[in-house]
Formats: structure tokens, C-alpha cells, sequence
């Protein structure tokens, strides 16, 4: 892993790398050239199958295979939604690869679009991104008149649009139903799934969503081959044949109580203390860590005895969490309560449930008012219990939700309550003396600081 | 071309319709149409949802209702000149974000949503901006303020001309 180069960033601090000379001059869009001129649709999808490709926004699943949930021999449209609603609390590598490669992610696009036969791409940019928006935009315009998009892309019969799109500031439009509902105008509400958007997805049409990084990578695997991103990673466990695997390389975020926090590429399966020591210049103010999410704020939390996990995709299931996530790492050090990290954590939960399921519309807000009442020194060792309940109820696990939001606000209530049991409870002791063993309903606190 | 309106302008309405080729469906349109309103009007008052209604053929209780779940668009006023997104997730709370976020308000004399007197700065509470690398920072305006300590708080209020109080 030593002689690992950065690919994904490997046009990080060129001169003028966001534009399309530079990326042609790094041997940009030559991939694009030869696919559409000696490979078939289908074969991109051979190539992503076999490079066990798995979506980077979050959830991992495997790209190629997505692809082919499309129906067969559509009459089209079909829909390509690039997701550059990058929200998840501690992550920035799509903007990152927007706002410096551009065109690598732009390659990726085309490149996805003409696997899946989609002649339109959206791509939805959240509206905090004003940078990526006009490096995107430029981008976007290079390609127009190079003849990269449009009609009858480089003289094959391949045509192409892409488009922009503004989101609001809601988290929820990363969720890929969200973003579609959202793109179509109506209010981000995530839709039921099935049907799934391969089968009916923007405009009642088939529709692919996929993130920017994973497009990214779709650039680099067409252009350096299946076994180049197959020889990155951690491989299947020949154990478990259901293990798709962790290849290639990945963008982590690293934040928080780091001296350089930063985006890194590293191959998938570096662990949370090499992240730390190598690329982080280790804990700041010569302190101790404490803890760690491990891939957003969604994903939990580790101990620090736990920092030996390798970030792939199934490294941080078996510590408990909820998965590798966006792959954000943020450090909290030896001074950080965790009451005030689960605070934090079901603040933005609360405030950004779409409010469409009962079981997250109040569950998170409810979580959130008993961990200010907790800070506010009114606490119960009772709260404890219920807030672990809330979170091992809600979400589309236990089954009562209809998206991942509510997994992901449960899973750093129930780590946390879990793994700092002691702590929280020590908490709860020490700032409410007299009432922390009441067993009886209590109201809340009148301030509560969700909206 | 089509004439203007009494909240939308001649421009915002060429503007939106430049967008419509892009979708196969006008309700598409709402959040483009919506963010051409508050970008040059910095607020959208609900004559213009009506307006931009009328133009997408929706009924005013559709657009109304998308514009409302983003908790983005100011209806009653405008908001200030500049708009100033101070994150308060977790990266950012980690280094700082919440008394940076309290020294601007204090300074300002406004709470988070709130417009100063002299309506040069309205202050807001983000999300993850996704730039936890310089945390803690705010987005105003398309500027990113990065690594923001309340000594860059001060400059960036001196620098925006909002009087400050205290
Ligand atoms: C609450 C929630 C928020 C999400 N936010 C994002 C996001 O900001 N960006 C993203 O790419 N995926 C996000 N996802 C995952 C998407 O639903 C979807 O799985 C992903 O965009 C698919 O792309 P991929 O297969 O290339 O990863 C989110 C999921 C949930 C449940
Ligand atoms: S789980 Fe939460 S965010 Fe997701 S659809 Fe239900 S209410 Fe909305
Ligand atoms: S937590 Fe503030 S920018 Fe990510």
C-alpha cells in the first residue's frame, strides 16, 4: 500500500485542473473516444460489473448490477440523476472532485450515461456548493463545444445533456427518491420503494441515480481497466458468498480533532488510526481521541479501541455500525461529552426528518428533547432507556420507516448509549442528583432548538 | 415575449422559460423558477408564488407547498444582502462553530434567521456545509469563510459594513 498513488485525485493542486486542457493533457476523455467508438453499451456495463464497482454515496451497492435493474429494450427516456447532494455531516469529496476535476467527473457521466442509454443526466447540486456549481457549469460548457456532449456525441449516435439543478438546503434530497421527487418539483418526500427508479424513477421513467465519486471512479475504470481497480481494496471473503467485496480506491473525509483534517485517498480498508496517524498528523493539541464516526454522522460511532477497524464496506458493521457510509471520518478527543455528540447528532436528525413517517418525524424530535433536557440537568437514567429504544425502532431495518434517514439518526443514539453507557450515566448522576432514578413521565423543556 | 407581471420581471420570466427545454414537465421548473425570484428579489412573496404558478400552469398550493419544505425562501421580507449560512453539524461544533456562530449574532444584535436593522445581513443556521476540512466556517454570499475564529468574525462584519453592536 505504500507504492498506492492517488488516482481520483491525482489532479489535485495542477495548475488550472479544472479544466478540460489540463484533464485531456492527464489523458482525460481518451476513454470516452475508444468507448464509443469500438464498445457497445452493454460491454461498459460487462466492464462495471466485473470491477466490483459499489456506489460511494453511501449505501455500497454494487454499480453495474444497478444497471442492469433497467428494463431491457426500453423505448426510453431514461434518467440519469448524478446525487451532488453531498449532506451526510462530515463529508466534502464530491466537492472536492468538483470544484478540482470536473471534467474527470463529467468523463464519468457520459461515460454512465451511454452504459445505461440515458440521453439526459441531472445533476442535482446542493445549493451550498456555489464553487462546484460554476466549476461544473464551465466544465459542463468546455464539453458542448468540444463535442463531448450534445447530439451525436464525437460522431457516434450517441447524444447527451446535462443539466444542473439547484437543490435548497435539505438533506433529504440526497436520499435518491427524495431527489427525485425533489427535481420534479414537489416536495423531497422519498418515495416507497418498489417500485425502484431503475424500474420508475424521474418523470416516471427509468432512472439511475449514482454519486459523483462513483461516477468518478466509472472515469478511471473504463480508462485503467477492471483488474488496475480490482487490485485496490480489500477482496470478497471467500467465506461469505454473498460478499461483494471492497475494490478500488476511496475519497475519506477526515475532520474533527485532527491537526490536517482533509480529503484522502487511500485504497479502501485503511483503518481509522492509520487515517489518523498517516494523514491526519495525528490527534490536535497533543490530546487523546476518544471516539470516531466512522462514515458520517449516520454511520455511529467507535471507540477509540475500536480504530483498528478497517473503513470498507462490511469493516464497520461488525463493530456495530451501521455501515462504511460516505467514509467520513471525524475525531472527537478525550475532552468531547459525549452527551453534547449526541446532542449535536439528533439536532440534525430532528431538523432534517422530511417528517413523512411517524416513527422519524417524532422519534428524532422526541430524542432531541430528551437530550436537552438531559443537558439542561433534568435528565433520568429512564431517558437513557427510551433513547435507546428509539433508536433500535426507527428506520428501514426495524422496518418502520420508508428511507435510511431514520436508520441513521437511531444508530449514533444506540452506539453511543451502548458503548459510553457508563458516561451517560455518570452524566445523568452527577447533573441531576435528586431526580435521575424518577421512573415517571416528565414533561419536557419548553426551548427546544431543532428548526 | 411575454409580458412581465407585478412581481415577476420580463428577465425572470425569460429566464425561467431558457430552463424549460430541459425538462420533459413544467412542475419541474418550481425550484429553478423559485431560486430566479430570490436571487433577485431575496425573498419570495406569496404574489410571486402565485405568479410563478400561473406560469408553470400549477395551482398556487403546489408551488407554495414545495417552497415551504425547504425552509429556504423568506416570504415576508426580504432577506439581508447577505445571507450567512454558519454551519453548527458536527465537524464545525467540534472546533469552535457554536461561539463563532454566538459572537456573530451577539455582534450583529440578530438570532439566527434574523435580519439586522440596516438589512445588510441576515443570519442563518447550516447544516454541514460539506467543507468540514476548514472547520469551523459560514457560507455568505458564494464565500466560503474558512477556519472562522470571532477575530474573522469581526472582519468579516467590518468588512460586510453591518454597524455591530456592543
Ligand atoms: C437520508 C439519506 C441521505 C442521502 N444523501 C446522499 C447524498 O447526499 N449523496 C449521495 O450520493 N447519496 C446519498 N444517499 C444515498 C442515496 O440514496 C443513493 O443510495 C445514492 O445516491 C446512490 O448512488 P451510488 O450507488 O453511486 O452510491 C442518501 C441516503 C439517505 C437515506
Ligand atoms: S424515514 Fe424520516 S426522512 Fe425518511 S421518509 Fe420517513 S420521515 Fe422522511
Ligand atoms: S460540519 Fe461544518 S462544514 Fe461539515
Amino acid at each position: 500500500m505504500s507504492d498506492f498513488q492517488p488516482v481520483l485525485l491525482a489532479g489535485i493542486g495542477i495548475t488550472d485542473s479544472f479544466t478540460r486542457a489540463s484533464y485531456e493533457e492527464r489523458g482525460g476523455y481518451a476513454a470516452l473516444r475508444q468507448t464509443l467508438t469500438e464498445k457497445k453499451p452493454t460491454d461498459v456495463i460487462d466492464i462495471i460489473k466485473a470491477s466490483g464497482l459499489r456506489g460511494r454515496g453511501g449505501a455500497g451497492f454494487p454499480t453495474g448490477l444497478k444497471w442492469t435493474f433497467l428494463p431491457k429494450d426500453h423505448p426510453g427516456p431514461i434518467y440519469l440523476c448524478i446525487n451532488a447532494d453531498e449532506s451526510e455531516p462530515g463529508t466534502f469529496n464530491n466537492r472536492i472532485l468538483m470544484e478540482e476535476d470536473p471534467h474527470q467527473v463529467l468523463e464519468g457521466t457520459i461515460l454512465s450515461a451511454y452504459a445505461t442509454r440515458a440521453t439526459t443526466a441531472y445533476i442535482y447540486l446542493r445549493y451550498e456548493y456555489p464553487a462546484s456549481w460554476d466549476r461544473m457549469q464551465s466544465a459542463i460548457d468546455e464539453c458542448y463545444a468540444a463535442g463531448y456532449l450534445g447530439n451525436k456525441i464525437l460522431g457516434s449516435s450517441f447524444s447527451l445533456n446535462i443539466y444542473l439543478h439547484r437543490g435548497a438546503a435539505a438533506y433529504i434530497c440526497g436520499e435518491e427518491t427524495g431527489l427525485i421527487e425533489s427535481l420534479e418539483g414537489k416536495r423531497a418526500w422519498p418515495r416507497i420503494k418498489p417500485p425502484f427508479p431503475a424500474v420508475e424513477g424521474l418523470f416516471h421513467k427509468p432512472t439511475v441515480v449514482n454519486n459523483i465519486e462513483t461516477v468518478a471512479c466509472v472515469a478511471q475504470i473504463v480508462r485503467r481497466g477492471v483488474d488496475w481497480f480490482r487490485s485496490i481494496g480489500v477482496p470478497s471473503d471467500p467465506a461469505n458468498p454473498r460478499d461483494p467485496g471492497s475494490y478500488g480506491p476511496k475519497l475519506y473525509c477526515l475532520s474533527g480533532h485532527v491537526n490536517r483534517p482533509g480529503c484522502y485517498e487511500a485504497p479502501l480498508g485503511i483503518t481509522v488510526r492509520e487515517l489518523i496517524d498517516r494523514f491526519g498528523g495525528g490527534v490536535w493539541k497533543n490530546r487523546k481521541a476518544k471516539a470516531a464516526i466512522p462514515g458520517g454522522i449516520s454511520m455511529g460511532i467507535l471507540t477509540e479501541a475500536e480504530f483498528d477497524t478497517p473503513l470498507d464496506f462490511s469493516g464497520p458493521g461488525k463493530v456495530g455500525c451501521l455501515g462504511l457510509g460516505t467514509a467520513a471520518v471525524v475525531v472527537l478527543d478525550e475532552t468531547v461529552s459525549m452527551i453534547d455528540f449526541l446532542y449535536n447528532s439528533c439536532r440534525f436528525f430532528a431538523h432534517e426528518s422530511c417528517g413523512q413517517c411517524t416513527p422519524c418525524r417524532e422519534g428524532t424530535s422526541w430524542s432531541l428533547r430528551m437530550i436537552e433536557r438531559i443537558r439542561a440537568g433534568k435528565g433520568r437514567i429512564k431517558d437513557l432507556d427510551l433513547l435507546l429504544e428509539i433508536g433500535t425502532t426507527i428506520g428501514m431495518m426495524p422496518g418502520t420507516t420508508i428511507c435510511g434517514l431514520a436508520d441513521g439518526a437511531g444508530w449514533p443514539i444506540k452506539n453511543t448509549i451502548k458503548k459510553f453507557r457508563d458516561e451517560c450515566e455518570d452524566y445523568v448522576k452527577r447533573t441531576n442528583p435528586t431526580g435521575w432514578m424518577v421512573n415517571e413521565p416528565v414533561p419536557a423543556l419548553a426551548i427546544v432548538n431543532g428548526h | 415575449m411575454i409580458a412581465p407581471r407585478k412581481i415577476l420581471t420580463a428577465e425572470m420570466i425569460a429566464a425561467i422559460e431558457a430552463l424549460a427545454p430541459r425538462y420533459p414537465d413544467r412542475r419541474a421548473l418550481t425550484l429553478p423558477a423559485l431560486h430566479i425570484v430570490n436571487d433577485s428579489l431575496r425573498y419570495v412573496p406569496l404574489e410571486a408564488v402565485v405568479e410563478v404558478a400561473e406560469l408553470l400552469g400549477l395551482k398556487p398550493a403546489e408551488v407554495q407547498d414545495s417552497l415551504s419544505f425547504y425552509e429556504f425562501f423568506h416570504q415576508d421580507a426580504p432577506a439581508g444582502i447577505v445571507r450567512a449560512w454558519v454551519c453548527r453539524s458536527i465537524s464545525c461544533a467540534l472546533r469552535g462553530g457554536e461561539e463563532v456562530m454566538e459572537h456573530l449574532c451577539r455582534k450583529a444584535g440578530v438570532r439566527p434567521g434574523e435580519t439586522t436593522s440596516d438589512g445588510l445581513l441576515t443570519v442563518e443556521v447550516a447544516e454541514c456545509l460539506g467543507a468540514c476540512d476548514f472547520a469551523p466556517c459560514m457560507l455568505a454570499g458564494s464565500t466560503l469563510y474558512k477556519n472562522l475564529t470571532p477575530e474573522k468574525m469581526n472582519e468579516f462584519l467590518a468588512h460586510s459594513k453591518v454597524s455591530c453592536h456592543e
